[in-house]
């Protein structure tokens, strides 16, 4: 399994706990349109990607990220 | 620019309409549509209270009825203060009606420069910048402090200005969760050890009008070796032996833990403004780099002068501060006591927030209590932490203690109109 891979993982799980709507996750899955989270649940979710990673995704990232697959590259940008 | 030659001879007779994807006004539809299903189910606009007369810090006639004023920020009282007054009036007479102009250019009068030195004075500060608005003052020093490369690091909950000031700037920006020291340390301990750091805080939180534990939150912010701003808007005048803040009162030291505070004029002091006030040698060369302090024009004559009388007034306003926190503390009590949730377990500023279900609890309530004579404020999502809709209640120094009683028993009625009480 690719890093890539194992993090995505990661993230469809993490993502599930706030998946109120049971949106099919892929990575052109956007977090705003598809997924409608409000600015809290993006916060509550951005902190325990941060803590999973042992990570700081910044608000300037966060505003650049829009898909789960734009997450995904962050992630393994940052973890490096 | 208006005297540019590119100018088309004539407008055509009739505009082109502007399709509706392209009309930037659409974005305001679902905004406008929630605003005009609450106004039909009957209930008055609770953002547009209009004061026809103000006859005290705690009274004013709205629609023709005499209304006690619980949700003003007034917390000392100073705006009817008779000295307050004459200050401003002499100033007006003396100085004229306005500035005209920045302070970096001809905005700088006797006045702004005394206001300085009142504030000078109340913290024990070498350095004060005195600015249009406590808005701007965030704005311009946040975004001026922290530079590209470097980060600020903000609580979830902070004003909307701490925000917009992070939003101005160019640095790397960092939330932790509300008052949580250890989300602070963990996320300070996971950022490079080499830029510089602001950690932003608030004394009190004025949506719940709870407070932050400032002295731990220092403590971790000075380990990772940031340097340390604190709004303390909504505590100046009534927290810590000299009135200067949750900061004074937790037993901090300006200059040693905090390194910057902000504050305004608006609340405490009685009329409009911010300042920044700190203890570093180099601190006037924020004023120099500081775009909202440059661009714009300064505050009048007669606002400065109110505003360094009143601050003199407030280092030794003991028995209002003491008035301040007894009548804080009865409505608090009262409110509890009536069953209704609040912001805060204990009375720990002079905010009490009462917490209701939605928005139509709120507004049926809010209408029912401005109706029986008494203006709080109502508070809703995105302002609120964790979508939550609010009556908040800020006290007086100048609220009597039978007004607080007959504040409690309009709530008493009130709530249970709405259904807000167990």
């Amino acid at each position: 399994m690719t890093d890539r891979t194992a993090i995505l993982d990661t993230l469809r799980a993490q993502i599930e706990s706030f998946n109120k709507k049971g949106i099919e996750v892929t990575e052109a899955t956007t977090f705003q349109g598809d997924l409608e989270w409000d600015s809290l649940t993006v916060m509550d979710f951005v902190a325990a990607i941060e803590d999973e990673f042992e990570i700081i995704i910044t608000m300037n990232m966060q505003a650049e990220i829009e898909t789960v697959g734009q997450l995904a590259d962050a992630v393994e940008k940052l973890k490096d | 620019m208006t005297e540019s030659g590119l100018q088309p001879e004539a407008l055509p007779a009739e505009a082109t309409p502007v399709a509706p994807e392209r009309d930037l006004f659409s974005k305001f539809d679902p905004l406008l549509a929630e605003r005009d299903a609450l106004m039909s189910s009957g209930v008055r606009d609770p953002f547009g209270i209009v004061m026809e007369q103000v006859t005290s810090p705690t009274t004013a006639v709205i629609r023709g009825k005499e209304t006690i004023l619980l949700g003003t920020y007034n917390y000392m009282g100073m705006t009817f203060d008779p000295d307050v007054i004459a200050a401003g009036t002499r100033a007006l007479e003396q100085f004229g009606s306005g500035t005209n102009g920045s302070r970096m250019l001809n905005g700088t009068f006797r006045d702004h420069v005394e206001a300085e030195d009142a504030l000078k004075e109340f913290y024990g500060a070498s350095g004060a910048i005195v600015f249009s608005t406590g808005y701007q003052a965030n704005l311009g020093t946040i975004s001026t402090m922290a530079g590209r490369g470097e980060y600020v690091i903000l609580d979830a909950d902070s004003h909307a200005s701490i925000y917009d000031g992070c939003k101005m700037g160019d640095a790397e920006i960092v939330r932790f969760r509300h008052n949580s020291v250890e989300d602070l340390d963990k996320r300070l301990g996971r950022l490079p050890k080499e830029p510089g750091k602001l950690v932003v805080l608030e004394g009190v939180y004025s949506m719940l009008g709870d407070i932050a534990p400032l002295r731990e939150m220092v403590q971790v912010s000075k380990k990772h070796g940031c340097m340390v701003l604190v709004d303390e808007a909504h505590s100046m005048g009534f927290f810590g032996e000299h009135g200067r803040g949750v900061y004074e009162a937790q037993g901090l030291v300006l200059g040693e833990d905090v390194d910057l505070v902000i504050g305004t004029f608006s609340k405490s002091v009685g009329t409009v403004g911010g300042f920044c006030i700190s203890n570093h040698p180099k601190f006037e060369g924020l004023r120099f780099s500081c775009r909202p302090y440059i661009f714009t024009a300064s505050l009048p004559p007669s606002v400065v002068a109110t505003a360094a009388t009143s601050v003199r007034k407030l280092m030794t306003a003991h028995d209002k501060r003491a008035r301040l926190w007894s009548n804080a503390r009865q409505l608090h009590a009262g409110l509890k006591a009536l069953g209704f949730a609040l912001g805060t377990e204990t009375c720990d500023s002079a905010i009490v927030a009462v917490i209701l279900q939605d928005q139509a609890q709120a507004v049926v309530m809010w209408q029912a209590l401005l109706e029986a004579g008494l203006y709080v404020n109502v508070a809703r999502p995105p302002a609120t932490p964790s979508g939550t809709f609010l009556l908040r209640c800020s006290i007086c120094a100048e609220h009597t203690p039978e007004q607080i009683d007959r504040v409690i028993a309009m709530f008493a009625t009130a709530g249970q109109l709405a259904g807000a009480t167990s």
